[in-house]
C-alpha cells in the first residue's frame, strides 16, 4: 500500500513572529523554517507503518514556490520514499491544496492520506477534512493512535483513537481513508547525518497544478493582519493573603 | 440571507459552544435554523427550540446518525444548504465542528473560514493565526456559495439562558433526505468520556490550570480541591498532559481548548507561546511560580513567586476565610 503524507514548510514553532508594519502579514523575528510539526508526527507514522511492513512506500508532498522543497529533504531524511513538489507561485488555501492532494493521490493510487491536524501558520485545521471530502473517502481526524486492522486482507481497516473535546473517541473505516494527526500519536524521530547526505542527492519529482487538472481560485482575501491587543504589564503580589485581597476587591473575580 | 447553525450535543442536552456560535450567528441579523442530527434527539430539539434565539429547529433523526459521524452529517449539511440556500453554515470551533464543517464545505466548492473571533460584516470575518500572535481579516471574494464557518467559542461570551419569548417551531427532516445518505464504512468503535462535576473547562468563569511543576497525577487534586472551592473548572498545560497527569481533554492552548474565563490561575506553568494561545483573552489573569522570569508573568495581572505546593494551600485557606466573611 502506497501512502500519502503532506507536509508544510512553516516558520520554525520556537521563532516568535510579529505582524508586518504595513498589515499584509507577519514575520518571523528568526530566519529559520521548519516542517510543520504535525506534518512531522504524520511523517513518523507513516515511517512506523512502513516498518510494520503496512506500507510498501512513501510518497512526502508539499505544494508552494521554489523554496519550500528543503522540507521534502528532510521528509526523504526522515524515511518518505518519493517527494512530490507541486510548483506554485500563487497563494494556496487549504481548499486548493485540498484538491491538488487529491489529484495526486488518485494518480497515484495511494490507499492512505495521513496529514497533520492543523499547520502552526494559518492554524486552519481544515485540509485533511476536504481532502477526504473530495476523494469521498472516510476520514479520522486528530488521531492519537493508529491501528491497521488486516483480518480481512480485501478490506484493510484503520483503528483510529481521536482526541475529542470530551475523552478519546475510536472510530475504524475501510482503506482508502483519510487521517489526521494529533500531537499524542508520536515523537518523531531525529534525521541521522547519513540519512540527511542521502537526501541531498535524491531526486525531487517537480509537478504542476496544470499537469494535475486544478485549477487554483482562491476565495478569500486577506484584508489586513493585525497584532492582537496588549495585555498591560499587571503587578506581582508579595503573598497569598494580599493577592486574595486584591482579587477581591481590586479585580472583583472573586 | 440566512443562517444554518449546526448544533453541538450530547443527545441528552446542548453542549454550551453552541449558544456562542449562535451568538456569532446572532451579529449579521439574519434568519437562524438550528440544525441537530442524531438519534435520540427529542429532549435536545425542544431545549433548543425553547431556550435559544432561533427561528426554526431542524431535526435529522436516525439510528445511523446517532453517533454524528462526519461522513454522513457532512452530507446532509451539503444536502440541507443546497435545498433551502442558506446564505451562512456555522459550528462551534470545537473538535466536533471542526472535524465536520470543512469536509462540508468542500463539498459546496467553498473555502471555509475557522476559528471567527469577530464577525465584520457578512463576508468579512477576523480569526486568529500563528497561535494567535496575530488577527487575520478576511474577506470571501467569490460571489457564489455559502460561507462556511467555524466561531470560536470564548469570543462570544453568553450570559446565563433563560427561556425565550417565542419559541421556535420543529421540523423534521423527511425520510428522502436521510436515505439518499451513502452509508460509510466507518465504524463507532468506542469512546472514554473523561467526567467530572466541576463546570465544562471551554464556559467555566473560573479556570484552574496546572503544569509540569505539579510533579505528579496525584498532586493535581490539590488543583481540583482548589477549582471545587471557586466553583471553578481545572485544565493544564500541554506538557502536564504529555507527562501523563492528567488526560487530554483537559489541554488548555494553541492544540488545546481555548478559554477566556473571568478569572484564569496558572499554577507551575511556564507560559509556552503554545499555552499563551489558549488562554491570554482571559479577563483576570493570576500566575503563581517560582520562577521569577517565567514568560506567564508577562501576560499576568497578578504574578505571585512562590513554591506552590505551599502557595495553593494557603490560596484555598484565604478564599474559604472570605467566602465565611
Amino acid at each position: 500500500m502506497k501512502i500519502l503524507v503532506a507536509v508544510k514548510r512553516v516558520i520554525d514553532y520556537a521563532v516568535p513572529v510579529r505582524v508586518k508594519a504595513d498589515k499584509s502579514g507577519v514575520e518571523a523575528l528568526l530566519p529559520k523554517m521548519s516542517m510543520n510539526p504535525f506534518c512531522e508526527i504524520a511523517l513518523e507514522e507513516a515511517v512506523r507503518l512502513k516498518e510494520k511492513k503496512f506500507v510498501s512506500e512513501i510518497l512526502a508532498i508539499t505544494l508552494g514556490p521554489a523554496g519550500v522543497q528543503d522540507v521534502l529533504r528532510h521528509a526523504l531524511g526522515l524515511g518518505a520514499d518519493r517527494a512530490l513538489h507541486v510548483v506554485s507561485e500563487q497563494e494556496l488555501q487549504p481548499l486548493a491544496v485540498a484538491r491538488l492532494l487529491a489529484a495526486v493521490a488518485k494518480r497515484e493510487s495511494v490507499g492512505l492520506a495521513l496529514l497533520g491536524k492543523q499547520a502552526i501558520d494559518d492554524d486552519s485545521n481544515q485540509t485533511g477534512q476536504m481532502l477526504a471530502a473530495l476523494l469521498d473517502w472516510p476520514q479520522a481526524t486528530f488521531a492519537s493512535k493508529v491501528e491497521i486492522d488486516t483480518s480481512v486482507p480485501s478490506k484493510m481497516r484503520a483503528v483510529v483513537t481521536r482526541e475529542v473535546d470530551g475523552g478519546l473517541q475510536t472510530l475504524s473505516m475501510e482503506l482508502p481513508a483519510v487521517i489526521t494527526a494529533d500531537l499524542r500519536l508520536n515523537t518523531p524521530r531525529f534525521v541521522s547525518l547519513p540519512n540527511a547526505i542521502k537526501a541531498k542527492k535524491r531526486q525531487i519529482e517537480q509537478l504542476s497544478p496544470d499537469s494535475l487538472g486544478v485549477e487554483i481560485v482562491p476565495q478569500l482575501r486577506t484584508v489586513e493582519v493585525n497584532a492582537p491587543p496588549l495585555r498591560n504589564a499587571g503587578t506581582r503580589v508579595s503573598n497569598v493573603a494580599e493577592l486574595v485581597e486584591r482579587l477581591h476587591n481590586e479585580a472583583r473575580v472573586l | 440571507m440566512r443562517s444554518l447553525v449546526l448544533v453541538e450535543h450530547k443527545n441528552e442536552r446542548v453542549e454550551p459552544v453552541t449558544r456562542n456560535t449562535i451568538k456569532a450567528a446572532q451579529i449579521l441579523g439574519y434568519e437562524i435554523t438550528a440544525l441537530i442530527v442524531g438519534d435520540r434527539v427529542e429532549k435536545v430539539a425542544k431545549e433548543v427550540a425553547e431556550t435559544l434565539a432561533v427561528s426554526k429547529v431542524l431535526v435529522a433523526k436516525h439510528s445511523f446518525l446517532c453517533h454524528q459521524l462526519s461522513e454522513q452529517v457532512a452530507q446532509l449539511l451539503k444536502s440541507i444548504v443546497k435545498r433551502d440556500s442558506y446564505s451562512h453554515v456555522w459550528a462551534p470551533g470545537s473538535t466536533y465542528g471542526k472535524n465536520i464543517l470543512p469536509r462540508a464545505a468542500a463539498s459546496l466548492n467553498v473555502q471555509p473560514v475557522s476559528d471567527v473571533v469577530q464577525v465584520v460584516d457578512k463576508d468579512t470575518f477576523v480569526r486568529p493565526i500563528y497561535a494567535g500572535n496575530a488577527l487575520a481579516t478576511v474577506q470571501y471574494i467569490s460571489q457564489e456559495g455559502p460561507r462556511v464557518l467555524t466561531v470560536r467559542p470564548s469570543a462570544f461570551p453568553v450570559s446565563e439562558s433563560g427561556p425565550c419569548s417565542s419559541k421556535a417551531d420543529i421540523l423534521y427532516v423527511q425520510d428522502e433526505l436521510l436515505s439518499e445518505l451513502a452509508e460509510s464504512s466507518t465504524r463507532f468503535e468506542g469512546e472514554t468520556v473523561s467526567k467530572s462535576g466541576r463546570p465544562e473547562l471551554g464556559s467555566a468563569k473560573i479556570v484552574v490550570c496546572g503544569g509540569r511543576a505539579l510533579k505528579s497525577a496525584k498532586n493535581f487534586q490539590m488543583l481540583d480541591s482548589l477549582a471545587d472551592v471557586l466553583g471553578g473548572a481545572v485544565g493544564a498545560s500541554r506538557a502536564a498532559v504529555d507527562a501523563g497527569f492528567v488526560p487530554n481533554n483537559l489541554q488548555v492552548g494553541q492544540t488545546g481548548k481555548v478559554v477566556a474565563p473571568d478569572l484564569y490561575i496558572g499554577v507551575g506553568i511556564s507560559g509556552a507561546i503554545q499555552h499563551l494561545a489558549g488562554m491570554k483573552d482571559s479577563k483576570t489573569i493570576v500566575a503563581i511560580n517560582t520562577d521569577p522570569e517565567a514568560p506567564i508573568f508577562q501576560v499576568a495581572d497578578y504574578g505571585l513567586v512562590q513554591d506552590l505546593f505551599t502557595a495553593i494551600p494557603a490560596f484555598e485557606e484565604e478564599i474559604k476565610k472570605l467566602q465565611r466573611a
